[in-house]
């Protein structure tokens, strides 16, 4: 043992040397991460950085977690980081809300997001309204995670997208993981978020192995919440996808690349708040698009997509549209859409009071420094 | 103040305006102003001894500050009926049941036990998707069962399939449930083991925990309101008790006044969540009187003792109007699904000791032995008739395919246009 660390101690350009002469070098870019690992190495990251971080759930200490995300974490930090909970979502939701109130920063594990409506007054009046109703003088930094979607032959009662759900809801961030490089950037950005954030995985993706880049093996590797990434380049068609359609979405671009359609793939990541520039530009370039999505179409992201497309900035650069038929972002007038039936109808001014509403979020300091400030103070 | 109350309880819609007129004219007496004044209030009360008035609860006072110590060490007993062995302790507690229904009772555990295994064994050789086994419960479904009436509604959570057993549903049927082929009259829409037989008043198994306490009230207290001489049977384990729906169940069926049994599983375990980490109280039996709802704690693995109290708690709740709250103390032989693997958070030795030592099918083959009722040779034919009935071709063969490919449509339209 100390030969070897004797050798580790020297100059690095020494041992590569020796190296070079002897052994087969692997470069480690061509690492395969399975999407489980990615999110079990996120969560071991944060809960080393940051004390305050802690996770809880059914199964998740000594069992390892129902889909075994949870992996060893119980086993390094112990019952006080990680901690099981008795069957009851509305109870564990409340305690992890009411435990970031007081200034730690939980993980809150469902067993499938089917379950979490049975904690969703939690999940929706507690932490996602706190922040506002509040006047910005109680944060809620809550993650709540766990399998979305479909699985393999479950059933209804354990099949069901809750992304349109919980994107419906102002004051929650809502992401949408796909690969594990997207599952370990954005657990780790929901964690260090101050907002709660709902992390949206998808069973069958625990398995599958991705190869993980030379900066997703960073512990500070973030992907930014409200950003999409665009998975394929392309210039015939736009395709919006997020979770598990996205790699069905590839699968097809490159059936369709050998008929001479060239498919833009765009991986939404994050569904609140949507990322919606980068669709915009994407559609602008290719004139036509395709959502897909494991959620239904009614009320849904696809469906919200679309709406904004119809009526957004797109059209201003179609020459010769016809303005009264659209709502012009910039000077909303309501007795203006009231009459134009057919567009999509908001009762407030949809965009200013957002962009008011994460200024205000963005406005706590990173880091996670925010103090057990609230009402108890 | 003295007449304001008697105005107000002598004061009928139906009187006339004149007799109102009256009241109001009435002059309180010598004695009405005595009564009305403060002191005389104050004696008046006084001659109660001074007894709590408060509405919320019917208590003494006491001058003592004491803490009520929950009572986990010597909890809530354990009725039984049977010891390990088969033999009754008590005589009067025998149910004297006919030997027709005690073989019934104890071919249908086995026969559970059979399809159990064979069922076990296609999940895990990718015949069907998923499985839950009843191993070591099978005297918590069959006692219970066979103390109620065929018509009354079952509500159960996933692990009661010998209810269904023991009402003869067809092993076609929860093969066809499972396999999600042609035959089955849920059109494959469930998980396997998700049985449902309206002929046989047994509700659909719904997945999420507990959901079906705050129904299976609901469902008693229509039961109460047609005045159908009908109880409400409800099953679930010691961790679905945590669910908020189940507080709310027992609530409700305690001030609705519902004739419903809750029945509670308590077998050790929540998937690999132990009872210690589930709960802290004197388990689910000590919850019962809590809510006002009349309690007992059984031997689930002993068949007349979870039969008795079935019995007498059908008998109560229908002529009384009460719920009743029955925790069958049992263990969960098998793993909590085919997708658990148990060896992970607990040990072999514990698993065998209940298999060997305390298995609610040996108990009462033990007595049958004793009554005389039962022997090795039928035992032995027994084994291989039920394997058999287990195995037998369904009509159409084993290989039937789920509705929609033998083009059976869903019948209601496209959803969302």
């Amino acid at each position: 043992m100390a030969a070897v660390s004797g050798l580790v101690r020297r100059p690095l350009r020494e041992v590569s040397g020796l190296l070079k002469r002897r052994f087969h070098w692997t470069a480690p870019t061509a690492l395969q991460v399975t999407v489980r690992d990615a999110i079990n190495q996120g969560m071991d990251e944060e809960l080393e950085r940051d004390e305050k971080v802690f996770l809880l759930g059914e199964e998740v200490a000594q069992y390892d977690g129902a889909y075994k995300v949870s992996r060893g974490l119980w086993k390094k930090y112990g019952d006080k980081r990680i901690i099981d909970t008795p069957i009851s979502e509305m109870g564990f939701a409340g305690i992890a809300v009411g435990a970031a109130m007081a200034g730690l920063r939980p993980i809150c594990e469902f067993m499938t997001f089917n379950f979490s409506m049975q904690a969703i007054d939690q999940v929706i009046n507690s932490a996602a309204k706190t922040y506002y109703m509040s006047g910005g003088l109680q944060p809620v930094p809550i993650v709540f995670r766990g399998p979305n979607g479909a699985s393999a032959g479950v059933a209804a009662q354990h099949s069901q997208c809750f992304a349109a759900w919980y994107g419906h809801c102002p004051g929650l961030k809502v992401v949408s993981p796909w690969n594990s490089e997207d599952a370990k950037g954005l657990i780790k950005s929901a964690i260090r978020d101050n907002n709660p954030v709902v992390v949206l995985e998808n069973e069958l993706m625990y398995g599958v192995p991705f190869e993980f880049p030379p900066e997703a093996q960073s512990k500070d590797f973030l992907i930014p919440i409200g950003k999409a990434k665009i998975e394929r380049q392309g210039t015939h068609i736009t395709v919006v996808s997020h979770s598990r359609p996205v790699g069905h979405c590839l699968e097809a671009a490159a059936v369709l690349s050998k008929e001479g359609v060239e498919c833009e793939v765009i991986n939404m990541r994050t569904i609140r708040p949507m990322d919606m520039e980068t669709i915009e530009a994407s559609v602008m370039k290719t004139n036509h698009l395709v959502t897909v999505e494991g959620g239904w179409p009614q009320f849904g992201v696809g469906a919200e997509i679309c709406a904004r497309i119809m009526e957004g900035g797109l059209w201003e650069n179609v020459p010769g549209f016809m303005s009264e038929g659209y709502r012009d972002k910039n000077d909303f007038k309501p007795e203006v859409t009231a009459e134009v039936g057919k567009w999509r109808i908001s009762v407030c001014d949809k965009h200013s009071s957002e962009e008011d509403f994460w200024r205000a979020t963005s406005e706590i300091p990173e880091g996670g420094e925010t103090s057990a400030e609230g009402f108890w103070n | 103040m003295a007449v304001a109350i008697a105005a107000a309880r002598v004061w009928r819609p139906n009187r006339g305006l004149s007799q109102a007129a009256l009241l109001l004219l009435w002059r309180p007496g010598a004695r009405g102003l005595a009564r009305s004044h403060p002191h005389r209030q104050q004696q008046q009360f006084s001659s109660l001894d001074d007894k709590p008035q408060f509405p919320g609860a019917s208590a003494e006072f006491i001058d003592k500050l004491e803490f009520i110590q929950p009572n986990v060490i010597s909890g809530i007993p354990i009725y039984r009926v049977m010891d390990r062995q088969g033999q009754i302790i008590n005589p009067s507690e025998d149910p004297h049941l006919p030997k027709e229904k005690v073989l019934k009772l104890y071919k249908s555990m086995t026969l559970l036990n059979t399809m159990d295994r064979i069922l076990y064994e296609s999940q895990r050789q990718g015949r069907i998707s998923f499985y839950m086994t009843n191993y070591g419960e099978e005297g918590t479904h069959v006692g219970s069962a066979a103390a109620l009436d065929n018509t009354d509604l079952v509500f159960g959570q996933y692990r009661e399939a010998g209810v269904l057993m023991y009402r003869d549903y067809p092993l076609e049927l929860f093969m066809a449930q499972c396999y999600g082929n042609i035959s089955d009259l849920g059109k494959g829409r469930q998980m396997p083991v998700h049985y449902g037989c309206k002929e046989r008043h047994f509700v659909t198994i719904s997945s999420p925990l507990a959901t079906q306490i705050p129904q299976a009230v609901g469902a008693a207290y229509a039961a109460k309101r047609a005045n159908a001489n009908r109880v409400v049977i409800c099953y679930f384990g010691e961790g679905a008790a945590s669910e908020g729906d189940a507080h709310a169940g027992f609530n409700f069926a305690a001030t609705l006044e519902c004739p419903i049994i809750f029945f509670c599983r308590n077998n050790g375990y929540a998937i690999s969540t132990p009872t210690s980490e589930q709960y802290r109280g004197d388990g689910i039996a000590a919850r019962g009187p809590g809510y006002g709802i009349m309690s007992i704690r059984v031997d689930g693995n002993d068949v007349f003792a979870v039969y008795n109290a079935t019995r007498e708690a059908r008998r109560r709740a229908v002529a009384e109007n009460q719920p009743f709250l029955i925790e069958a103390m049992t263990y969960r032989i098998g793993h909590h699904s085919t997708s658990d693997d148990s060896s992970a958070y607990r040990s072999v030795d514990e698993v065998n000791y209940w298999d060997k030592q305390d298995h609610p099918i040996s108990r009462l083959r033990h007595y049958l032995l004793s009554q005389g009722w039962w022997d090795e040779e039928q035992e032995k034919a027994w084994r291989k008739q039920s394997r058999k009935k287990v195995r037998a071709p369904r009509p159409g063969g084993r290989r039937q395919g789920p509705a929609w490919e033998a083009g059976c449509l869903p019948t209601a339209p496209c959803p969302h246009r």
